[in-house]
């Protein structure tokens, strides 16, 4: 079964172990700079948003591609990038719905996503499970279980409400 | 690497800046953060120089980890001659701010003289710009900190900035960044102001090598399972430090009425639970927050429900605003308690000394040695909310004749007021106590006599005293990784074995400012906690940098004797009420009056006091008069200081 990022913006802290596990572990140096996720913050509000890239079934990134550097590998279904063809036109970056495809200043190059190979590190790091590592079917149900949680806590506060007339 | 962040030596007097390596000499001798910051304060001040004058110089830094893969190097340490005390200002904060400066090229930061107008310094990528303030003088401190990202056009810059308060120069004005995170205590923010600098601000792209990352992964992995599987850090991530209030209030822990009182009756109203209700209604379910890379998450986020500030966002309350706008003044709003919270954070001023000073002002007014005529009619006494709020504006903005005063800090305070308002300061060197009672603690009040910075929890507390552990567990902690063969007791009541207690978490502390690391992550609240054994793995794997559990124990030693260096040299004489490793008269007098049955009646025995005085010197290699010997000074390599090495 295909596995996704799931995105609980709701949870996230704003530490970003996320940004600083996934550079570690794909260029063996802490700098957010090179991380593939990044947590976008509203801090005078506390908001903070975790944003890496969906995988996209119908990729804007594979499909703008000149040189058809980027596909999907089999095993993690994350789309990646062949740095053997790639001209660095940054097309992909230009074209991606949700800023996730990167371009890195000090190598020039881009660089997104890899699933970390099937073992995303910033879902292993993140213990308040705003970032977690799920089956691709799974994620509407996890939303299902918490709209369902509002609507019965909504009932039950109108019942208290009512029953408080 | 981490080896490889610089030192940068700014004059703010002429506008030079130098740039320099960092020695691996000075590393093996001081590891970073606060220790290296010891050093160069030492080596960078005149003995008797005016804390507010060109001449004090302040440092401010990241611990060796900062910004690598360990857990939660968050730490910002800044460190002067403390215009609060006269002798050893220091203050750590949270918050994204050293591991910006560290992404931006640099550990250490020496600031020098002072600069003609209002100024700021733009650090960027090895580069360092001073730059006007003239438009950000005045601004509160989340406005500077917007102000500077629209002016630089960079929303990820990071800034350590003051307030209003340091502007005025307030005693203990502190150093902010984010919404609330604060280095605190002994007035830095103050030093800044004198020196003109509004704010630093940060932005780095720089890599910092990772000398082995996989394993810096996998290990960094454990600790944080061992971190936040602790009981004490669960509770933490869910109510932050409120609880440890709450759970001292219960047992008469905690000060009330400027230390006439050890509990707040009837405080449910601002209890940690209350607090909590306020947070989830007007943030919702996930409304903790944290510092980098941290999984603790101990922060809350609130906006203020009521009031002529409502809807203002903000984090916290932490303890010691707890203790400054509700125990100590005995208020039990929490709408007084989240504005009072939230006004210290804007202003940028010390929440700990504004509660603990207007607090001893009421007990003056109550007791009639401050009348309606220097409070310019301010009724100024115990729960009288409005006057709390009132009372901080006025210190942060020296209006009326009261907040002027008691806007130069306790002493300078207590000399303007006269008559015996002395006596009723609680304070030691000059800075006040942390809202919690110490009588009924014999090791808790060691630790504030003794303190570096002035009575402080956060420099030697062995606040697992508390939790009456087995003698065995005891044994396992503090017998490494240094032997000790001496009594030790579980009992919190006892004189026993304390000072050993003291002296260990003395260099625990300063072991994890050196690193850059959070306390809440070693022997603070948990016994379970990593501690000495487990650094040097870190510290290998994320710098290459080799070290034994004996070696990190020596350099915390070798600091903190270069921090009593510089104490004894400003001054500190042991029995000095103002400048002393003593307390004041209350902990020796006046017995607890409230809480649990094991507290009541209790207060410190002045004879047994002074031989766990003379005991902590002992463990440390000083004399009677807490001096250190030329032999202990040849042991730890500082006969020779001040060396000017770096």
């Amino acid at each position: 079964m295909e596995k996704v990022l799931m995105i609980d913006y709701e949870k996230c802290t704003g530490c970003r172990l996320c940004e600083l596990v996934c550079s570690v572990m794909h260029d063996g140096v802490s700098n957010p700079a090179r991380s593939r996720i990044k947590v976008m913050k509203w801090e005078s509000e506390g908001v903070y948003v975790p944003v890496s890239c969906q995988q996209c079934e119908d990729a804007p990134c594979m499909n703008v591609c000149p040189v058809k550097a980027i596909a999907r590998d089999e095993d993690t279904g994350a789309l990646l990038v062949d740095y053997s063809l790639c001209i660095g036109c940054r097309s992909c970056v230009a074209v991606c719905p949700f800023g996730a495809m990167s371009y890195n200043i000090i190598d020039k190059k881009v660089f997104k996503c890899d699933l970390c190979g099937g073992d995303p590190q910033c879902a292993k790091f993140c213990e308040v499970h705003a970032i977690s590592y799920v089956d691709a079917d799974r994620v509407s149900v996890f939303k299902k279980k918490s709209a369902a949680e509002r609507l019965t806590s909504a009932q039950k506060e109108a019942a208290n409400l009512q029953a408080a007339m | 690497m981490a080896l490889d962040r610089k030192v940068a030596y700014i004059n703010l007097t002429t506008g030079e800046i130098e740039i320099k390596p960092i020695p691996l000499e000075i590393r093996k001798k001081f590891l970073g953060g606060r220790g290296l910051d010891a050093y160069l304060l030492y080596n960078n001040t005149r003995k008797g120089c005016n804390p507010l004058g060109p001449g004090n110089t302040l440092l401010v830094s990241g611990g060796i980890l900062t910004a690598t893969c360990a857990s939660a190097t968050a730490r910002t340490h800044f460190m002067a001659k403390s215009p609060l005390t006269g002798l050893l200002g220091s203050a750590n904060m949270g918050g994204f701010f050293a591991p910006e400066m560290a992404w931006a090229g640099f550990h250490h930061l020496v600031i020098k003289g002072k600069a003609e107008k209002p100024v700021y310094l733009w650090i960027h990528n090895g580069e360092i710009e001073i730059r006007d303030a003239a438009n950000l003088w005045g601004k509160t401190t989340t406005e500077t900190q917007w102000a500077i990202r629209d002016e630089l056009g960079d929303e990820e810059i990071k800034s350590a900035v003051i307030g209003p308060a340091g502007e005025n120069l307030v005693a203990f004005a502190n150093v902010m960044t984010g919404i609330k995170n604060s280095a605190g205590r002994t007035g830095m923010g103050c030093v800044m102001g004198s020196k003109n600098l509004k704010a630093i601000a940060a932005r780095g792209t720089m890599d910092i090598k990772i000398a082995h990352p996989i394993d810096a992964l996998e290990y960094n992995k454990r600790f944080i399972d061992q971190i936040t599987s602790a009981k004490v850090n669960q509770t933490q991530g869910a109510l932050g430090t409120p609880f440890i209030w709450g759970a001292t209030n219960s047992w008469g822990g905690i000060r009330t009425r400027n230390f006439q009182y050890n509990q707040l009756e009837e405080a449910d109203d601002i209890e940690p639970e209350a607090i909590d209700e306020v947070c989830s209604e007007t943030i919702g379910p996930y409304h903790m927050t944290g510092c980098f890379a941290c999984q603790v998450h101990c922060r809350a986020q609130y906006k203020i429900p009521s009031g002529p500030y409502a809807g203002r966002y903000d984090e916290g309350p932490e303890y010691t605003s707890l203790g400054a706008f509700g125990g100590e003044p005995e208020c039990r709003s929490m709408e007084t308690l989240l504005t009072g919270n939230h006004l210290v954070d804007q202003f940028g001023m010390d929440n700990l000394e504004t509660g603990s000073i207007i607090s001893w002002a009421m007990e003056l007014y109550e007791l009639g040695i401050l009348t309606s005529k220097e409070t310019d009619g301010l009724d100024l006494r115990f729960g009288n909310d409005e006057a709390l709020l009132e009372m901080v504006e006025r210190i942060c903005y020296r209006k009326g004749w009261l907040g002027d005063a008691l806007a130069d800090g306790g002493i300078p305070a207590a000399e303007k007021i006269g008559k015996n308002s002395f006596d009723y300061l609680i304070q030691v060197k000059g800075m006040n106590n942390l809202h919690s009672d110490e009588r009924g603690t014999p090791a808790l009040a060691l630790n504030v006599a003794t303190a570096s910075r002035g009575s402080d929890h956060l420099r030697s507390r062995p606040a697992i005293d508390l939790y009456h552990l087995p003698e065995k567990v005891l044994r396992k902690i503090y017998s490494n990784p240094v032997p000790y063969d001496g009594p030790l007791s579980s009992e919190h009541t006892s004189y026993v074995g304390k000072a050993w207690e003291v002296f260990w978490q003395e260099n625990c502390y300063m072991a994890v400012d050196c690193l850059g690391i959070c306390k809440y992550h070693t022997v603070f609240l948990g016994a379970t906690l990593p501690n000495f054994e487990d650094w040097p793995k870190v510290l290998y794997y994320n710098t290459g940098l080799e070290m034994t559990p004996r070696e990190i124990w020596d350099i915390a030693e070798r600091c903190n004797n270069i921090e009593r260096l510089f104490n004894l040299r400003e001054g500190l004489s042991r029995d000095d009420l103002k400048k002393g490793d003593t307390l004041n008269h209350r902990y020796f007098d006046e017995p607890c009056r409230r809480g649990a049955p094991d507290v009541i009646g209790l207060k410190i025995d002045r004879k047994k006091f002074q031989e766990m005085v003379d005991e902590f010197y002992e463990h440390h290699g000083w004399d009677k008069n807490g001096v250190p010997t030329p032999e202990t000074l040849k042991r730890l390599g500082l006969d020779k200081e001040p060396s000017h090495l770096l």
